[in-house]
């Protein structure tokens, strides 16, 4: 099995200057990715057969890939400070963690969102299943076992619905785990009813369903076929998170599983507003095509999407995303930081300076405490 | 309609160049009357008689709106030009034909109704009416043929633009395409990019969606996709001149994403050097949008916020887009634009953008 980028390039010495303390603030981070040591962390968590087919076929991906088809701008797309001294990939080594970012920015929680081998978009559904479910129980003992700041995401392997309804089961009852984890690139519209049954589970146990951007559908990453640059692939994961939840309301998944809360994560937020007009629009020409809503498409939104501010956009004028921010709604901006990967955004500097002090500590803390599984 | 409401309407509007009109379609077989004797065969053995996409249900509320569905007001030009030129003053209209050539497989196909198509129009809709202008619908399965289309037609100056679909197979940006922009700025025309599928993928990243109404509104992530595009592969270095429409898909998602697009290009730019300036500064100058449909909240304060992250007043193209149910009444501009703003909205820019309409 060929991991897909060298494990060290050259370490980045530097420390960053302490800045902890200063802020007090609990900031709680929705988007925190935690790293492989090496492929081995996983193989106590796999069935013997899984663990064979993984060295010896590898993830095959429903982008025919094993790994990503936009190079991306930095060794797995990683801040190249964040990789250990020792070996192992960013985000894998506890000590480096805890130095450059928990401890450095008092950070209080950091919602996990594991990605790469984790058997989301394998094509191998059997593997899917059993990465997934190794992925949870390897967060759960390398990272928040021993450092309860770095909270466990329930990863399913969401092309098979029930089994990933099956894992929420396993997993639901250990306070370990803050949130169920899918990426917005399914191979149906999110909202489509073969994902049902991780909705329902993840209602049942209080969970928010967290659709973080990346993943492979099975389709071309846009309706008109594959970008060429990863500047594209970046920009628009804000349509699949559009594509998310424009399914998400409109097959009515609200109406279903009223106490439902969804994150979409790592797409921005500005773009949540525009489509709320464009879908309340369309639903004032065309509810007959969808009885099973009852009310109006941004009612359903305001009351059931959270979203992430990283990576933040950045208009000329501060105002604009002011702007936008006060039109997504204060109470539904979640600061996410997407460490270690090199868009980052840093608690205290990401947001523009004229950001009211109130609304920046409900976006840091606050805000998250709401939708979170947090002890 | 009363003379006296007219001449209200009138001062309004008169002057105003609707940038996105639809005729009403041909069926297959009335567009046999355009082919040569080889298609008219072809068509007719393998009874191609009835051809249309799942992009406007003839019966779906948005496809025409009710008061105009009555009175058969897209039929024909005189009824579209009463509904709409006469009634309000309009210098000009351009005619956008949704007829699906593009959801043919067969590329040769495709080139032989998108020539019928063409005829069609100029025949029975723009030598009717001097006001009228049209598009040249391209069969962009193949730019070859789509060269050939515009060559054909360059001649005749009532076409002002070329007009293809914001989802076909492969992004617009790519170079394969070069050769279609080459051919339009050669000829002085606009690149039109309407609403609508070729259907040859699904329309959005994550497959099919269920709904006709999720359908239409993904149309608007298509737009996203084109604009990234067509900046990051760099069409519009190569094509200085080149002029892109975006029509029928709202306006307000495009701050949102150039914020994100520019952001993103300063972190990977060495992945495009090409691209050697802000993305949302080549947009401003390149790219334009019709005004219809207008995705927001109603009143002055929306209007101002946009107008303001737009950071221009020169990329708004006011269109009807009739017969398509947009808004009701006489509403087609949203309330609360300056004067001077909603002159270059209504004619200015539209003039600015299509060269060739102000040489007929």
């Amino acid at each position: 099995m060929m991991l897909d980028a060298p494990l060290a390039p050259e370490a980045d010495s530097v420390e960053r200057p302490e800045r902890e303390a200063k802020s007090r603030l609990a900031i709680i981070d929705g988007d925190f990715h935690p790293g492989l040591r090496q492929l081995a962390d996983l193989k106590p968590y796999l069935p013997a057969h899984a663990w064979e087919v993984l060295t010896t076929y590898g993830m095959r991906r429903r982008h025919g890939m094993s790994f990503e088809p936009y190079p991306k701008s930095a060794p797995l797309a990683c801040r190249r400070d964040a990789w250990p001294e020792g070996g192992g990939r960013p985000g894998s080594n506890l000590e480096l963690i805890q130095r450059q970012y928990l401890d450095a920015y008092g950070v209080a929680f950091a919602i996990m969102g594991p990605l790469g081998i984790s058997g989301q978009s394998e094509i191998n559904l059997d593997l899917s299943v059993a990465l997934a479910s190794a992925t949870n129980d390897w967060q759960r003992d390398f990272f928040t076992r021993p450092d309860p700041r770095l909270r466990s995401a329930i990863v399913v392997p969401y092309e098979d619905g029930a089994a990933s309804a099956r894992e929420i089961e396993r997993c639901a009852p250990d306070p370990a785990y803050a949130q169920v984890f899918m990426l917005t690139r399914t191979g149906e519209p999110a909202g489509n009813r073969r994902y049902w049954p991780i909705y329902e589970a993840a209602e049942r146990h209080g969970l928010p369903v967290a659709l973080h951007v990346f993943g492979a559908s099975g389709h071309p990453y846009t309706g008109s076929g594959w970008p060429s640059y990863y500047v594209e692939e970046g920009a628009g994961h804000s349509t699949s998170c559009q594509t998310a939840v424009t399914s998400l309301v409109i097959e009515g998944v609200f109406e279903r599983f009223p106490k439902l809360k969804v994150v979409l994560v790592e797409g921005g937020f500005a773009w949540l507003a525009p489509l709320s007009w464009r879908l309340d629009k369309l639903y004032e020409r065309m509810r007959g095509e969808v009885p099973h809503l009852k009310r109006k498409p941004s009612e359903y939104i305001r009351e059931h999407i959270w979203v992430t501010t990283q990576p933040i956009e950045e208009p000329a004028e501060p105002r604009h995303l002011f702007e936008m921010m006060e039109l997504v709604g204060w109470d539904r901006l979640l600061f996410a930081s997407d460490y270690p990967h090199w868009d980052f955004d840093d608690p205290l500097r990401a947001f523009p300076a004229g950001l009211a002090p109130d609304r920046r500590r409900q976006i840091l803390s606050a805000n998250a405490k709401a939708v979170y599984r947090l002890p | 309609m009363s003379q006296d409401s007219s001449q209200d309407l009138r001062k309004d509007w008169a002057g105003a160049i609707d940038c996105d009109l639809h005729p009403r379609m041909p069926t297959a077989r009335a567009l046999r009357a355009y082919m040569d004797e080889h298609w008219r065969h072809i068509a007719e053995v393998r009874g191609i008689n009835a051809w249309e996409s799942i992009a406007y249900p003839p019966n779906a509320p948005l496809t025409v709106r009710p008061d105009w569905r009555a009175g058969g007001a897209d039929a024909d030009p005189v009824k579209a030009a009463q509904a709409t030129l006469d009634r309000f003053g309009f210098a000009h209209a351009i005619c956008n034909c949704l007829f699906p050539v593009q959801a043919f497989r067969d590329e040769n196909l495709a080139a032989a109704f998108a020539r019928a198509l063409n005829d069609w129009l100029a025949e029975e809709w723009l030598a009717r009416d001097a006001r009228l202008r049209g598009s040249v619908v391209l069969p962009m399965q193949s730019p070859e043929r789509a060269v050939e289309e515009i060559e054909r037609r360059a001649g005749d100056r009532r076409f002002v633009q070329v007009l293809m679909l914001v989802f076909g197979e492969r992004p617009l940006g790519k170079s394969a395409y070069w050769p279609v922009y080459a051919a339009a700025e050669r000829h002085g025309f606009t690149v039109g990019i309407h609403a609508g599928s070729s259907y040859h993928l699904p329309v959005t990243g994550s497959g099919w969606p269920t709904y006709y109404l999720e359908d239409y509104a993904a149309q608007a992530l298509g737009f996203q996709t084109q604009v990234g595009s067509l900046v990051s592969e760099g069409v519009f270095a190569k094509f200085p001149q080149l002029k892109v429409v975006l029509m029928e898909s709202g306006v307000a998602w495009l701050p949102p994403y150039l914020w994100r697009l520019s952001k993103f290009w300063r972190g990977v730019r060495i992945e495009v050097p090409w691209v050697d300036r802000p993305p949302d500064e080549i947009v401003r100058q390149h790219v334009r949008l019709t005004t219809q449909p207008f995705d927001g909240p109603p009143g002055a304060a929306h209007i101002g916020r946009l107008m303001d992250q737009l950071q221009s007043d020169e990329m708004l193209l006011f269109a009807t887009d009739f017969p398509h149910w947009q808004y009701d009444g006489d509403d087609m501009l949203p309330s609360g634009l300056a004067p001077d703003v909603r002159r270059k909205i209504l004619a200015d820019n539209a003039l600015a953008t299509y060269p060739r309409l102000s040489e007929t």
